[in-house]
């Protein structure tokens, strides 16, 4: 009846913007034991390191693709390459000292104004290596460690990195993680010691740059006993006309009434295969919270794990997922209840939008140690057109006859009746649609701090650009 | 005084069922117009289709506002040109608070960036006059209110919003004594400060004690069959519809 606009693709220039990485260091592609070694020297890893490296390759080498999620034949590692290193000495703990380029990557991300207004320290990943961290000085004196995990692994935390580093999520888990084994760099340490709480953030940012290659940062973090820390990953990349691969790695051991909140926007370009893994360990007590908005990239493998190791030990997860054209993401959420009275909430929602995939999987497995643990799973579906898709596929093991173990799911689409309300008080097709989805995925901009939730809810407003038709 | 509004033969069908079947209406600028008539007459209809609701379909005659034919453009082109509709039954809308919501709406409607200290003042200023519960600013839209508040937050973005013809769509069925009295002090609000024209459709006078009514007409089966002054209404509060259905 009335005239119809379409837009094929979005102005993502925000984030999609290269520069030139002609001088920076590569591996060739494809993945060999030569490879592997090649990014261990040049690593300068202990010889326990590339040892774990190799056998990482044997495994990885030895296991299968996962056939139960969305294709990935258009990934063919033998492109691939898995290490690239700007060219730096070594990393900088001043923005005066990161190349111009780099640099200059980072302002338009709006990294530095972040720091300097609300964040306890900063890390920045460019393409493998890191290339700024700081931490805030009060933050230190309290014995906080905040670093990247090539200095974390020659430093004085050596031997910490050696008993934890992918204990939490060993390589025999899946392909990937095997992979992220092998070739794995940059990511960031942080340690919280006993009973210190962080009262503002700490955030990392992985920017990739390179074409055709792999990202494999390892984030490892520690919060002692008592203490308390807020951090958050963002991550961005222009877009590329070939296939690039994200597996980084996320181990987070929660101790003892301990709390660590995991906030996440990602927002890869969408020529990515984003195939990370996540897992927390908690123990008696304590609390992980894992807030995630998930925007970018083509394919995506995404289930961050809670062990419920300890009495009382707490899991939320609150997370939105994105699919707009050309997407498949595969996202949800997994929780192992193996202590008393333990608890997990899992409170998920899903937009799709111009054929874009959404699958939701939940998994919550209660151990005959679950006594009296209780877990409440809700997930969300948003479908803003009739060409696209969204899954829900929720498990439950419950192995303890006295655990109270709940499901809901709802799936929606966006009421011709609220666009005309919203549009009876001046606002576009486009504007209202976008602050219905953007008012649906409140769970989690309410979860984030507010420059963050702002930025969010900027991407929502970008994806929802041409979404009349 | 000139014509705001112009209404001329408008015809429009939901689903091939023709609601209205020609109406004239015309509106000048501050003038208050009730219209009454029984249920199913086609009065929220007319509100709906002024407003350009996607489903309807106009099939014949015309709507002009402010000398510009208005007829079958998007709601928002439409309403942006100064026309408020408030709805019988305001949509429930998580995740935008009321304030933000109006902030929001504004904008859109003024194409400029409103400042959050002005706009607040003004806000809670306006929500006094409604006796409103100043809480309700951060709530989310319409979630959660009651049938009364809901209709105040309907005449709070009427008053907000300052629009020059104001389409009040049943305002004040379902509401308490007091809660007219109160939406009829926004009314009040709006014509004091606003000045803006009025069409209130309404099957009950009670909205009406305290306003200067110019003109009022009876819509039945989709058509205007009467016009006359204020003394209309009580005319029809004595004798009901019936002569005109005969």
């Amino acid at each position: 009846m009335k005239e119809k606009t379409q837009v094929e693709d979005i102005d993502r220039s925000l984030y999609d913007f290269r520069y030139s990485d002609d001088d920076f260091y590569k591996v060739r592609g494809g993945l060999t034991a030569e490879i592997v070694e090649e990014i261990s020297r040049e690593k300068n890893d202990p010889a326990w390191m590339r040892d774990f490296r190799l056998k990482s390759l044997e495994v990885y080498n030895s296991l299968d693709v996962p056939d139960w999620g969305p294709s990935i034949e258009g990934l063919d590692m033998d492109n691939i390459v898995t290490y690239v290193r700007p060219n730096m000495k070594k990393m900088a703990t001043s923005w005066d000292d990161v190349p111009e380029d780099i640099k200059n990557t980072f302002e338009r991300l709006g990294i530095p104004e972040a720091e300097r207004k609300s964040l306890a320290g900063v890390g920045a990943q460019y393409d493998s290596e890191v290339v700024y961290h700081s931490i805030k000085e009060e933050m230190a004196r309290q014995g906080v460690i905040y670093t990247d995990m090539e200095s974390a692994l020659h430093g004085e935390y050596a031997d910490m990195i050696k008993e934890h580093f992918m204990k939490a999520l060993p390589i025999t888990e899946h392909k990937f993680v095997a992979l992220h084994g092998a070739v794995w760099s940059g990511g960031s340490f942080v340690y919280v010691p006993k009973g210190v709480k962080l009262d503002i953030p700490l955030q990392s940012y992985f920017r990739f740059n390179a074409k055709g290659a792999g990202q494999f940062e390892h984030t490892l973090i520690i919060v002692e006993e008592g203490g308390y820390c807020h951090f958050i990953e963002g991550c961005s990349a222009p877009k590329y006309n070939v296939a690039n691969i994200h597996a980084g790695c996320v181990e987070l051991y929660v101790r003892k009434n301990a709390t660590l909140r995991y906030s996440t926007i990602e927002n890869w370009s969408k020529n990515m295969y984003n195939l990370n893994s996540k897992r927390a360990i908690v123990e008696e007590g304590g609390k992980i919270e894992w807030v995630s908005g998930s925007f970018g990239s083509h394919i995506s493998y995404l289930y961050p794990m809670s062990v419920l190791n300890g009495e009382g030990a707490r899991a939320e997860f609150t997370g939105v997922t994105f699919a707009g054209n050309g997407q498949n993401l595969d996202t949800g959420t997994k929780v192992l209840h193996n202590a008393k009275n333990t608890y997990s909430y899992i409170n998920t929602r899903s937009i799709s939008k111009d054929g874009g995939i959404n699958t939701f999987r939940s998994s919550v497995h209660m151990t005959p140690n679950a006594s009296g643990s209780k877990s409440a799973v809700s997930c969300e579906s948003l479908m803003v057109d009739s060409i696209s898709r969204s899954d829900t596929i929720p498990a439950m093991d419950v192995r303890v006859s006295d655990a109270d173990v709940g499901h809901e799911a709802r799936i929606g689409r966006i009421s011709d009746d609220t666009v005309f309300y919203l549009m009876s008080r001046g606002l576009s097709e486009e504007d209202a649609k976008a602050l219905i989805v953007r008012g649906f995925a409140d769970n989690v901009s309410k979860e984030l701090p507010l420059e963050y939730a702002v930025e969010m809810n900027n991407l929502i407003t970008l994806e929802m650009k041409g979404s009349i038709g | 005084m000139a014509d705001l509004l112009r209404i001329s033969g408008l015809k429009a069908s939901v689903e091939d069922k023709e609601i209205l079947k020609g109406v004239d209406l015309t509106v000048n600028d501050g003038e208050v117009h009730v219209i009454m008539g029984p249920n199913g007459a086609g009065k929220s209809t007319l509100g709906s289709v002024i407003i350009g609701d996607p489903r309807y379909e106009i099939t014949g005659g015309s709507v002009f506002f402010d000398g510009e034919d208005i007829t079958g453009e998007d709601t928002d082109k439409i309403v942006k040109k100064g026309i408020f509709l408030t709805f019988q039954n305001p949509i429930e809308v998580p995740g935008i608070t009321l304030a933000n919501f109006i902030k929001t709406a504004l904008e859109a409607q003024t194409g400029e960036r409103i400042k959050m200290w002005d706009f607040k003042k003004k806000l809670e200023a306006t929500m006094k006059v409604l006796q409103m519960n100043p809480e309700y600013a951060d709530r989310d839209l319409n979630v959660g209110f009651s049938g009364g508040e809901k209709k105040k937050a309907e005449i709070l973005q009427m008053l907000m919003l300052k629009p020059k013809l104001a389409i009040l769509d049943e305002t004040d069925s379902g509401l308490d004594v007091d809660a007219v009295h109160v939406v009829s002090k926004g009314v009040e609000e709006y014509k004091k400060n606003v000045g803006g024209a009025l069409i209130i459709i309404t099957h009950s006078t009670r909205i009406l004690e305290s306003l200067k009514v110019d003109k009022t007409h009876v819509l039945i089966d989709g058509k205007i069959v009467t016009d006359g002054d204020a003394a209309l209404i009580d005319t029809i509060n004595e004798e009901g519809f019936e002569r005109y259905t005969a």
